[in-house]
């Protein structure tokens, strides 16, 4: 009955001038102010995700039992794939 | 001498704001049509064809004519019309107590002798109007393009961005969310 029935179509008078004049009000959007508010978007997941990460990282207690210096540990995930095996 | 689509949009592209008119004046009553299924008050479909159509003239430059101009349109408004019922999420707590005289009469006549109940009865329309306000954004959407506008599971693909086994997913997931939505309407009775 649904399919029976297809929606009016009717369009208010004018609605087209209606459309370009919102058009005329919109402000000019350059490229940067685009990537700016993307940017701008992407702030607060990405805070979000930092604070998960460091709330997990200090409640598995992962950096009171590190027991390489920082350092060393950095070069030892950075060089994994490149060390044999034995090494 | 009438100029096509691709001609339109590429005059708009070089600047001519004017040439948007001209694509605004051929699809703006089938961009209503779409919009009424969607959204009931008038000044609600209004402002979902004036955002469909702003979108459309802010990413006109992502159009790259490989499809016509209208079915990249209609990608817009159904996007569009998505976008309204997440937003406008009404309370969808409707009961039996809900229903009118007419269309309970009428829903006892069909679940007795389904033949017997007249289709074009105006409260059967309103019954089903009132079921696809109680259904979820993405049931609604797909009940309204499959069973509706009885479009393919690949034209819904292309038309929301969904992949095919997602649409065929949702569309199994929409149709008992209806069921369960026309139990909570006549709890105990019927379905």
């Amino acid at each position: 009955m649904a399919r029976a029935t297809p929606p009016n179509d009717h369009v208010p008078y004018a609605f087209e001038r209606r459309i370009m004049a919102r058009l005329a009000d919109l402000p000019a959007t350059d490229s940067w102010t685009a990537w700016a508010g993307m940017l701008w978007r992407a702030a607060a997941p990405c805070l979000g995700i930092t604070l998960v990460l460091s709330v997990l990282t200090f409640a598995s207690g992962s950096l009171g039992k590190q027991e390489a210096p920082l350092g060393e540990a950095l070069e030892s995930t950075v060089y994994a794939a490149l060390t044999e095996p034995g090494d | 001498m009438e100029r096509t689509d691709s001609e339109l949009v590429a005059a708009v592209r070089a600047g001519d704001t004017a040439a948007f008119e001209e694509l605004v004046r051929e699809y703006q009553p089938r961009v209503f049509a779409m919009a009424r299924r969607y959204a009931r008050r008038e000044e609600e479909v209004e402002d979902i064809v004036q955002e469909i159509f702003i979108k459309a003239y802010q990413r006109l430059e992502t159009y790259r004519g490989e499809a016509p101009f209208e079915h990249w349109l209609m990608r817009l408004g159904v996007r569009t019309c998505y976008d309204f019922l997440r937003a406008h999420r009404r309370s969808r707590e409707h009961r039996f107590a809900d229903l009118t005289d007419a269309e309970e009469d009428w829903l006892d006549r069909f679940v007795a002798e389904p033949a017997s109940a007249p289709e074009d009865a105006d409260a059967a329309r309103a019954l089903v109007q009132r079921l696809l306000e109680m259904l979820s954004p993405k049931a609604r959407l797909i009940i309204t393009l499959l069973e509706i506008e009885e479009r393919s599971v690949k034209e819904i693909a292309a038309l929301t961005g969904w992949s095919v086994p997602l649409v065929k997913v949702r569309a199994f997931r929409a149709r008992q969310e209806m069921r369960k939505c026309l139990q909570r309407l006549k709890p105990d009775e019927y379905v």
